[in-house]
Parts: structure tokens; sequence; C-alpha cells
């Protein structure tokens, strides 16, 4: 067992948790958005920031990855801390405003602006699917390719992947592409937020690179079906 | 495409240890880019997904997917090189090749790319070609650069280069000289010596000029075959005790006229050699 401080509350946990292992099970909140029980911990997104560490040596470390160490001091919600979570909420507002799950995040952490210039990126790059598709399903079909402000998501070489269960598991688990399925079916679509933003297949132009698994989507194409019956019945 | 190659190249890498790095980069010289059934095979033989090794692939800059050009010619774009003007000799590079960034030219002679810092800072603006650096390049010397990149850079200029000389050598058993004055290469009498791999056994000549690397042989010895080296006069095996700084092959010692020795690296086309004078 390791014992440290977390929040100022003297705990122990098993040795190899993480602090965010421990701070869940002491019923400290701490938002993550790259960690899903089941898979391994990748430090992606920094949303899971805590400081450790007292005076000039404190520092934010991502508790995620982040084994708990004897004697460490643990804080979940310093104002340093808060201040941090703010600003990542806010780039990734800044790069994927579509996402549901960014748009609630933002809610609950009372983001109330955007100050940076205003992308409309499909992937955070938070390898979710990455991990999914290969831990959960072993199939490896899609994994990160490129660099820098090239990398991406996908299959090697673009192909459509032998590898590939078509089990959707990678889009299921996409914070960013939830949304992308429920358009052409708004009425069952569970937030609604199709209703009002367009489908990233719809607006090309600023959604380039589709990485939808079954691309190229049909979604869309039956929503222009449907609208050339619908123009058809009334005209 | 050749999958024995890769194969071998593969399992070789693989029985070393190596890890992936090394296998690929040894698919990309011998081949000059990574074939798509290279990385398939590697994904096979590793045990990895295809994605895995794909992403390795386009990760780092020195591997291409796409067959390059004879010539690679490479010029740093990095901050030190950029202040003195790399984007004008990227830009003449460009326009004498008539290729983007990026491309090779139609005829399969050169790819043209831009760097972002080749760590040699001082000597910007650097343009690389095949392994061959140039310092200070400006727009008026691109085309000489690229006039040496077609005739090769081991032809030796032995007049203007100082570190360039002729050596004399003889046998380190029975000292006789291994010289053969009737038969020139470079233009000064070339080195004699019985060689033999297999169960090829001939005469070779090297060129006796210290930089150069001329060399003839009896048969064709393929590139990086190990060769044994025999001494013509008493036939007795020359071999060392220094390992090749480059490939860790045994070397073979000559002594210099003069006093000192020189050993060579006997793998076909590795240029480890270790001078004492
Ligand atoms: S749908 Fe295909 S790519 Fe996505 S997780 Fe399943 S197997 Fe992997
Ligand atoms: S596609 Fe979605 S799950 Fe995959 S890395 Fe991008 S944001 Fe994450
Ligand atoms: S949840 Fe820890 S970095 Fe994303």
């Amino acid at each position: 067992m390791i014992s440290f401080e977390l929040n100022g509350l003297q705990v122990q946990v098993e040795e190899g948790s993480t602090l965010l292992e421990a701070a869940k099970f002491f019923g400290f909140p701490i938002p993550t958005l790259c960690h899903m029980d089941g898979l391994e911990p990748y430090g992606a997104c920094r949303l899971c920031v805590v400081e450790i560490g007292e005076g000039s040596k404190a520092k934010l470390v991502t508790s995620c990855t982040y084994r708990a160490e004897e004697g460490l001091k643990v804080r979940t919600s310093s104002e340093r801390v808060v201040k941090a979570r703010k600003m990542i909420i806010e780039l990734l507002l800044a790069s994927t405003p579509q996402s549901k799950v960014i748009q609630d995040l933002a809610a609950e952490h009372h983001v109330m602006q955007q100050r940076f210039r205003q992308e409309h990126e499909d992937c955070i790059l938070c390898g979710l699917c990455v991990r999914m598709c290969k831990e959960q399903m072993v199939a490896g079909a899609i994994g990160f390719r490129g660099r820098g402000e090239n990398r991406s998501i996908g299959t090697p070489f673009d192909m459509k992947s032998e590898q590939c269960r078509l089990c959707g598991g990678c889009m299921y688990v996409c914070p960013v592409c939830t949304l992308r399925c429920t358009f052409n079916d708004p009425d069952r679509a569970v937030c609604g937020g199709c209703a009002n933003l367009a489908a990233p297949c719809v607006e090309e132009e600023k959604f380039h690179d589709l990485m939808c698994y079954m691309s190229p989507c049909v979604a869309c194409e039956i929503v222009e079906y449907e609208k050339e019956k619908q123009t058809k019945i009334e005209g | 495409m050749n999958s024995e190659l890769i194969r071998e190249i593969v399992d070789r890498n693989e029985a070393n240890n190596n890890g992936l790095i090394s296998t690929m980069e040894e698919i990309q010289s011998k081949f000059g880019y990574l074939p798509r059934e290279a990385l398939e095979k590697v994904a096979e033989k590793t045990n990895r997904s295809l994605v895995d090794i794909y992403g390795v692939a386009t990760f780092y800059r020195a591997f291409s997917l796409e067959p390059r050009g004879e010539h690679l010619v490479s010029a740093c774009l990095g901050t030190a090189c950029h202040v003195r003007g790399a984007s004008l000799v990227a830009n003449e590079i460009g326009k004498q090749l008539g290729i983007e960034p990026g491309e090779t030219t139609q005829d399969d002679k050169f790819t043209f790319e831009t760097v972002n810092c080749l760590g040699a800072c001082a000597l910007g603006p650097v343009v690389v070609v095949d392994g061959h650096y140039f310092s200070q390049v400006n727009t008026s010397t691109v085309s000489d650069i690229l006039k040496k990149s077609v005739e090769g850079f081991d032809k030796v200029e032995v007049a203007t280069d100082e570190r360039i000389f002729p050596i004399e050598v003889s046998c380190p058993r029975c000292n006789h000289s291994l010289m053969a004055p009737d038969h020139q290469m470079d233009g000064y009498p070339s080195i004699w010596i019985t060689h033999s791999y297999g169960l090829k056994h001939g005469w070779l000549r090297m060129s006796s000029l210290y930089g150069s690397y001329k060399s003839e042989a009896e048969y064709d010895i393929p590139e990086n075959q190990v060769i044994n080296f025999f001494c013509p006069h008493c036939h007795t095996e020359l071999i060392g005790a220094a390992d090749c700084t480059e490939c860790g092959t045994q070397m073979i010692p000559m002594i210099v006229r003069g006093g000192g020795t020189v050993q060579v690296c006997p793998r076909k086309g590795c240029k480890g050699h270790i001078l004492d004078l």
C-alpha cells in the first residue's frame, strides 16, 4: 500500500494505481477525455492535470498516467489546476467546436469564451479509437500517421482495411464524431445538436479528410436523396 | 520487387534484435524508398499491425513511401540557413531541376526536398546531395553542385585536394612491394593483390591515392561482400587486428613505405580505413 496526501486528506492506495484512479475512488472528480477504463492510459488530452509537490517544486502532471508515490502531495482542483483545465477546454473548443462532449465539458467548467482562431477539425488526436481498435477489438486497423500538423488517424495507405471488423467501436469512443452519424435522423439524435450544426461531411470545405470508417459515408447521400424526394413531392 | 531480399533483410535484423527502424533503413537504402510490399512483409514478420509500421514510416522524414530519384538533394531551410538566404537557394534548385520540393524529376535523376535543420548551422546555407554536405551555398553555386552530383563525388581532384596523396605499400609479412607501376590508376601505380571470396580467386587492383576508393577486380564483387586479401608474393592472407570503424569487419593491414601502416576494410562498398603514419 502507498499512502499519500490527496487534497489534504491522508489516503492509502494499492501500489501501481494512478492518481486518477485514487481520486475517483476517494470521490474527487477529475475530468478526462482521452481516458477510458479498459484502455491503456495515453495522456494525450491533458485535461486530467493535477498539481503535485509544494512551493516552487509544484508542477502539473496528468493524473491518468501518473502513479501514486509514497508521501506525494496532490491537489486535484487548486487554482492553477482549474486555470490550466479551462485553458485546455478553450483550446479544444477552438479546434473542434462541433463536439458535444467538448461543449458539455465547457459548460460544466464554466468556460464562457473562446479567444483563439476558430477551426473546424474533425479529430483531437486523443487516440481513443486507435487504442479501442488495437486493445479491445484486437484488429489494429487504424493508427496514427504522419506527424506535427499532418498527423492524422486512418488506415495504412488510406486503403479500405482488411483488418477492420466494421464494429464501429472507433466511432463509438470518439469524443468528436459522436454527432456524425445521427445527422440523417435528427429526431432520434440524442442531443439535437445536429439539427443546428451542419454535418461534418456536408461542409466539405471546412471538414476535409473525413475519417469515418465507412468512408465514403452514405449518411449524407441518404439526406440528399430524402431532400430530392421531398422536393419532388412538393413540386 | 525482390521479396527474397526483403525477407532476408527482415530476418537478419530480427535475428540481431535490431529493431524496426534499422530494418526499415536498410530496406530504404536498398530500394531507395519503402515499397508497400516491404512494409507488409515487415508487419507480417515482426507480428505488428501494418498501421504501426506505416505510422513509423510516415513519422520520419528520412523515410519515403514514394520511389525517389537517383540523387537526393536536400536544401536546409532552418533558421540559420534561412537568414542567409536559403530560400533563394531552394528556389534556384527547384528552378534548375524544374520541380517543387518533395518532387522527383521526370527522368528519375533527382529528388528535391527541403529540410528544417541539418544541425550544421554554422555552415549555412547548407545543401546536402547524397550525403555530401555543401556549405555556404548561394544561387550561383547551385548549378555546380548539381553538375557534380551527376558526375559523381568520388571523382578525385588530385591537384586541388591536399587530403589526397599517393601512398606506396608493401606486404606486412614478406615486405615485398605491392605496387604495380605498369598498371596505373588515377595516374599513379596501383596496389596489386590477390583476392578471394566464395570459390572465386583472382587479382584485385586498388588506387594508391589515399582518399580515392577506386578498385578493379578480376571478378565482379557484389556489394557488401567481404573478401579475403592475399599477398601475391608470399601468398599469406593479409589480416589485421583492428575492426572497421564503419562496419566492424576485420580490416586488412599493409605497410606504408616511409613508416606506418594503412588498414582498409575488405567489405565491398565500405570506405572504412585507418592510416597510421
Ligand atoms: S470499426 Fe474497424 S477501425 Fe473501428 S474499432 Fe472496429 S475494427 Fe477498428
Ligand atoms: S478520431 Fe476521435 S477517437 Fe480517434 S483520435 Fe480523433 S478524436 Fe480521438
Ligand atoms: S485523460 Fe489524462 S491526459 Fe487525457
